[in-house]
């Protein structure tokens, strides 16, 4: 039987639709990331871990939530991996558990202001809550 | 030519003056929007995950209704784009997914990616012609503007198609059709902070900062954007340069300073 760790795996390899095989490890993601700075694991660490199956570290993670589905990493590997879509699908893994959702309704009377344009809540809520 | 428009939330709201200049500027140049009916909101950003249906589906509901209408879709704000070009990407390239989604939907008229979408800014250039968008310029804008693209327009690239990624020149050509001087810099394809500016007003202001310094630096006396997310994250975040829209841009120069709001 497989055991948990092997299908969370496998589950974010069906959802991303990333092959991490792909990879040869060259760290130009993480160059252009422009959440390198705040984050603990980086996006060619995220691609790395998943692929060695160590995924627990990325789960507990507060890096999960320093992405900001900006792209970069995704158009400029030379190798078509797309990173992105792999910490999209660990986030996703953490967030639809009962109770872990990032963003709540009582977080938010605290960020608005009078300008905040509703696609920043909607977007918000759509990367950080199930 | 006639297109069916899709505004958004945002621009119903905290970014009413983006919507009305595009429509301004638009009977100007002479086409025709015609807004979708009771349209949703596209949720801002599309999600990667492949079974993720629900979140997807108000995107496809306005790709339906230009298909019906047998007419092109036209956006303006960034994100609508991003998220309606990747959706219907999706519907065209991924058949498990299409697949999902017309089962969902149910109402005998499939949808494979059919329609064609627009970005304001291509329909500009695509089909107007930036040579016809000059000839109404009235009052040519004497002015240093940094293009400020960000991330949404652009990527992936393999699936906007709106320029070259790495160096857009479509809003370039505009500011050059309106009479201003467009300065080249840096960050004018890097992420604002986006979202995050909920989550992590801190991490978003450093991003904003880096953004609207390197536009400065360069020399530009404003930055035009066609996301409300970029405008807000820059402006909030200190940017001493206006930041507008670049329908806004438009028009000035074609309607000029009183229809400003
Ligand atoms: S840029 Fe691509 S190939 Fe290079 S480390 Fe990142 S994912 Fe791997
Ligand atoms: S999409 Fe996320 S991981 Fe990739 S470059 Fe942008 S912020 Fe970094």
């Amino acid at each position: 039987m497989k055991d948990k760790n092997e299908l969370i795996k496998e589950q974010i390899l069906y959802q991303s639709g990333v092959n991490v095989r792909k990879c040869m490890r060259c760290g130009k993601c993480s160059g252009t990331c422009p959440g390198y700075d705040e984050m603990e694991y980086h996006p060619h660490q995220f691609v790395y871990l998943v692929e060695t199956g160590d995924i627990e570290p990325l789960l507990k993670s507060e890096s999960l939530y320093k992405c900001l589905s900006c792209f970069a990493c995704v158009d400029r590997c030379p190798r078509g991996v797309e990173p992105a879509k792999i910490i999209e699908a660990v986030r996703l893994t953490v967030i639809r558990q009962q109770g872990k959702n990032k963003l709540t309704p009582d977080d938010i009377p605290a960020v608005i202001d009078d300008d905040i344009p509703q696609q920043a809540l909607v977007s918000a809520y759509r990367k950080f809550t199930r | 030519m006639k297109f069916i428009y899709y505004p958004g939330c945002t621009l119903k709201n905290k970014a009413k003056n983006f919507d009305i200049d595009a429509r301004n500027c638009a009977k100007i140049l002479g086409f025709e929007l015609i807004e979708v009916d009771d349209f949703q909101c596209c949720g801002g950003v599309f999600t990667t995950s492949a079974d993720e249906i629900a979140t997807k589906l108000s995107a496809v509901r306005a790709l339906k209704a230009a298909k019906k209408a047998g007419l092109p879709l036209v956006t303006v704000c960034s994100a609508c784009h991003n998220v309606i070009k990747q959706t219907d990407h999706a519907m065209k390239n991924d058949p498990v997914f299409a697949d999902r989604v017309n089962g969902y939907i149910n109402d005998g008229d499939d949808y494979h990616g059919e329609t064609k979408v627009y970005h304001y800014l291509e329909v500009l250039r695509d089909i107007t012609g930036f040579d016809k968008v000059k000839e109404k310029v009235k009052y040519p804008l004497d002015m240093n503007v940094g293009a400020y693209y960000g991330c949404l327009m652009l990527r992936p690239g393999a699936v906007m198609e709106t320029d070259d990624p790495e160096n857009p020149q479509i809003m370039e050509q505009l500011i050059k059709t309106l009479g201003g001087r467009p300065v080249d810099y840096g960050m004018k394809n890097e992420c604002c902070g986006g979202y995050v500016t909920v989550t992590d007003p801190g991490f978003a202001q450093k991003r904003s900062k880096a953004v609207y310094e390197s536009a400065k630096k360069a020399g530009a006396e404003i930055i035009v954007t066609a996301c409300p997310l970029c405008r807000y994250n820059l402006t909030k975040n200190g940017a001493d340069i206006p930041v507008l829209y670049f329908t806004q841009l438009m028009a000035k120069a074609l309607i000029g300073e009183k229809n400003e709001r």
